[in-house]
């Protein structure tokens, strides 16, 4: 990186905001995802719009890429950023600028932590629904990059069905405004289309979020099974008797154990062969009848025990296990490989039986938390990196996996999204003419694709490159 | 090229019942495969031929200036519903309500009710996203969408999104299609989400002044209750002598009763029942109520602007036929104006931070109007580039924004 320009950049953010001597720089290298690895060039911290706006003209005058970072919780590679390109780090914008609780809408800046905003609107009986298991580091700005989604996002849906409104600076500098506080677009619907680009749009500066009033009432159940097809089969049945959970998450065997070894163990019971999480919400009535339909079909589907919580702290302590799977997992191994994968939701006992397959023939430890509702998996493989043995056998297992989804009908990621991590993978869900259509979108909000370089489209598979180079 | 050759080359394309001659004598393509569909679109692209998009011509009137009509009837194929996974893969050219019924039979439920007539095609329901009451509970039309199969204006055959429930995998680009009005593309079929088919679903009626019908509205849902539709009409669509407010709950009885119970205690508003047989007809009554002019409108607005929006339209326009969405907001207005006072009122709108979509007129209005107007800075430019990559000879005969062929 030019001196000129780091200082250039120093004077836009000050220079206590920016890093980049060598030392200074390895908290950067990486993000959530263990098997990438690379120093920028240089960090910023912007303060305001104002600042991530003069940065970003500036490196669009001098031909500089740039990579927007967040909490740098993100699995997929997506906030590393190579030694060519600037990282601009949003975390100092974590202002929340306003919660109008009668409009049920907040806006914030892009580095508001997640579980802020909840806590934020709390108060006023609302909440910021998505609520990804990294919710108490992870970013608004991240989540929308990312698409981000979380145990409640089966009945409330996901990061982009509740973002109704984007400022965002563009690869040149320019600001535009996306949405409308309605919710309603003022022409296409650009908001859609902005969220889950992974940071290859431009930089959102400004986020508006819907709220939605806190439930009145909150059920949770724990059920366990002797097989992982019968908590499946227990799922479908729920969602077939009309009933929409609020969460409706699994996690196996090998996640209970992690789960039960750790400091954060919840009580569940390690000779399951699969454990159930359901939790109903809505009004009281409602609540109670719907719980009692619930257990009936779990026990039909072969529940060995049923363990219900309304109160938050007997809630929380069957919760506990489930948010912190992750942490426990980490503790097996040095280091996860956090896998992100959807099936239909028919699919889930097949696809179950295939990972534990793939487990054996690699002779890894693969642990299985997932969200059962909408067919979101993160089968999630234990390993030491440093292993040499090791990372390849990780890397095939994960190759496998991604196939098996593929080929029951699923996708390669429904909530880390692909950044580098996968996009290998990209290919075998679309053909060369979207993956071509994909890129042209890109190019129309950064035509020299200078955001997030590298990352989501493998540029060798699209149409148009193919087609250059005589490749059919 | 004549009209004559076109028709020629259309059938040597599609061979003789891929083409028809439409009322005016149009040729029409009516392609029965994606795959067709696109083949007419690289023709059309080639030869540099304008395309009108038709679906079942029961919503948007099939005037676009063209040298071929492209319709989506011959893709009417429901191809596959999965009950276990509330997913239901569909041709854009089925009609609504073959898609309804064939659900039922399967024990599922598309939670749309757009404004129009039951044999509206899904493929205009999603191009304009028209989405109807049950946006207050089950979200606009984005939402039950998760991936579709798009002939972009060259004939490239664009496969966005997938079948699953959640997929983040690439941009979304589904969400340009979605109320995209075809500019960016004839959507050949669609992936669509569904839910089981409601075990209760109770609508309720109240009859009274607008405000006092908006303002209970509000405490209703202050009040956390969770109907599906929380819909207010003009007394001019729902025929009657007030206004009406028309909550409708849908989902498990235990549900459906709860808020039913609440909202008789709220007590504000003497709630009167429409007895279960006369719910369909009641809710179909307010779908095509949108059809009684030859304009339809659609504001975005909260709960709270729904009072003034209507006072602006009815005094820039007409009070119309109005269906509001009480509580998650968003008006529709169906009237006639001329395009200078249309004009005025999408300026005013625009003052006031609220957008207008014209969803639904004659050619010569929306060319000069535009379905959307107003872009705010640095938007139009983006809206442009992207028609021009999805249809470089812009051979997709739709009027974004004003002024366009
Ligand atoms: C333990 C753990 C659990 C997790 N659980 C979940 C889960 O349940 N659900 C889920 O969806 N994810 C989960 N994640 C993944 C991750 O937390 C999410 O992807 C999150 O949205 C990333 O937010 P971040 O602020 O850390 O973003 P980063 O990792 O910093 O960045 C992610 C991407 O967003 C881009 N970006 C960041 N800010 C902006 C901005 N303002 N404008 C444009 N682009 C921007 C970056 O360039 C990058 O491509 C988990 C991660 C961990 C470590």
């Amino acid at each position: 990186m030019k001196p000129e320009l780091i200082e250039a950049l120093g004077r836009i953010v000050g220079p206590r905001w920016l890093r980049h001597r060598r030392a200074e720089l390895a908290t950067y290298t990486m993000d959530g995802l263990p098997t990438r690895e690379s120093y920028p060039g240089v960090v910023v911290m912007p303060k305001t719009a104002g600042e991530v706006c003069e940065v970003v003209r500036l490196l669009h005058l001098v031909d500089v890429p740039f990579v927007a970072r967040g909490a740098g919780t993100g699995l997929s590679g997506g906030a590393v950023a190579d030694p060519d390109a600037v990282l601009i780090a949003l975390g100092r914008m974590n202002r929340i600028l306003q919660v109008d609780p009668c409009r049920r809408r907040a806006r914030v800046e892009p580095g508001v932590v997640n579980a802020r905003l909840s806590e934020a609107t709390a108060p006023h009986g609302l909440q910021y629904v998505p609520d990804p298991s990294s919710q108490a580091a992870c970013t608004v700005g991240g989540n929308v990059a990312e698409n981000a989604g979380g145990p409640h996002c089966l009945k409330y849906g996901v990061t982009t069905n509740h973002i109704v409104e984007l400022e965002v600076v563009l690869p040149d500098g320019s600001t535009t405004r996306l949405g409308s506080r309605q919710g309603e677009p003022w022409g296409p619907d650009l908001v859609g289309l902005f969220v889950g680009s992974e940071g290859m749009f431009g930089i959102a500066t400004e986020i508006t979020v819907r709220l939605e009033p806190l439930p009145e009432s909150v059920r949770t159940m724990l059920a366990d099974f002797s097989t992982v097809r019968a908590a499946s089969q227990a799922v479908s049945a729920i969602i077939a008797a009309g009933i929409v959970p609020a969460a409706l998450e699994m996690m196996d065997r090998a996640c209970v154990a992690a789960v039960e070894a750790s400091i954060y163990a919840a009580g569940y019971p390690t000779d399951a062969a699969a454990v159930l999480l359901v939790e109903l919400d809505g009004q009281t009535d409602a609540v109670e009848a719907e719980a009692k339909t619930v257990v009936s079909l779990l026990q039909e589907r072969g529940a060995r025990t049923v363990r219900s919580a309304s109160t938050p702290a007997d809630r929380a302590r069957l919760w506990q296990g489930r948010k912190k799977a992750f942490g426990a997992m980490g503790r097996i191994a040095p280091d996860l490989a956090v896998q992100d994968a959807v099936v239909p939701r028919s699919a889930l006992p097949d696809i179950m039986d295939r990972i534990e397959e793939i487990r054996l023939s690699y002779g890894l430890t693969i642990s299985n938390v997932f969200h059962a509702g909408d067919g979101n998996l993160h089968p999630n493989i234990s390993f030491d990196r440093r292993d040499p043995n090791v990372a390849g056998r990780v890397h095939d297992a994960c190759r496998d996996i991604m196939a098996a989804c593929v080929a029951a009908g699923g996708s390669i990621t429904g909530e880390h999204g692909v950044g580098s991590d996968k996009i290998d993978y990209m290919p075998s869900i679309f053909d060369a003419e979207t993956l071509g259509a994909m890129r042209a979108v890109r190019r129309v909000f950064d035509p020299a694709e200078r955001a997030n370089p590298g990352k989501v489209i493998p540029l060798h598979a699209c149409r148009e490159w193919r087609a250059a180079r005589g490749v059919r | 090229m004549s009209d004559h050759a076109i028709f020629a080359r259309l059938r040597a394309l599609l061979g003789t019942s891929g083409v028809e001659r439409d009322a005016d004598g149009l040729p029409c393509a009516t392609p029965d495969t994606a795959d067709a569909l696109s083949l007419v679109c690289r023709l059309a692209h080639e030869e540099g031929w304008k395309i009108r998009i038709e679906g079942r011509g029961t919503w948007l009137p099939s005037d676009a200036p063209a040298d071929l009509a492209v319709s989506s009837r011959g893709l009417d194929q429901v191809v596959s519903v999965s009950p276990a996974d509330l997913v239901a893969t569909v041709q854009a050219g089925a009609t609504l309500d073959s898609v309804r019924r064939r659900l039922a039979e399967e024990g599922m439920w598309l939670a749309l009710d757009p404004p129009g007539r039951p044999e509206r095609s899904v493929g205009s329901i999603i191009a304009t996203a028209t989405a109807g009451p049950l946006r207050q509970g089950f979200g606009p039309v984005r939402d039950h969408v998760l991936g579709c199969t798009v002939a972009t204006g060259d004939g490239r055959l664009v496969k966005a999104g997938g079948r699953v429930v959640k997929n983040v995998a690439g941009y979304d680009l589904t969400k340009l299609h979605v109320g995209g009005f075809g500019g960016f593309g004839i959507i050949a079929e669609v992936h669509l989400r569904l839910r089981a088919l409601p075990r209760a679903d109770v609508t309720l009626l109240a009859r009274g002044p607008r405000d006092t019908l908006t303002s209970a509205a509000r405490d209703l849902i202050a009040a956390r209750l969770l109907p599906g539709a929380l819909e207010l009409l003009s007394p001019a669509l729902a025929a009657e002598a007030d206004w009406i407010l028309a909550a409708r709950f849908v989902g498990t009885d235990a549900a459906v009763q709860a808020d039913v119970r609440r909202l008789s205690s709220l007590g504000e508003l003497p709630w009167q029942p429409v007895p279960t047989d006369r719910t369909a007809a009641f809710w179909s009554m307010v779908s095509r109520g949108s059809l009684g002019g030859p304009i339809t409108l659609r504001l975005g607005v909260l709960g709270d602007g729904i009072d003034d929006s209507i006072d602006l339209l009815s005094h820039d326009l007409d009070e119309g036929l109005v269906a509001a969405g009480a509580g998650a907001g968003m008006i529709r207005w169906t009237g006639n104006a001329p395009v200078e006072q249309l004009r005025a009122v999408r300026r005013a709108g625009a003052a006031r931070e609220i957008p207008m979509t014209l969803e639904r007129a004659p050619w010569a209005l929306r060319r000069a109007l535009g379905h959307f107007g107003a872009y705010r800075e640095g938007v139009g430019q983006l809206v442009g580039r992207l028609r021009d990559s999805f249809d470089p000879r812009q051979c997709l005969s739709v009027a974004l924004e004003a002024g366009n062929d």
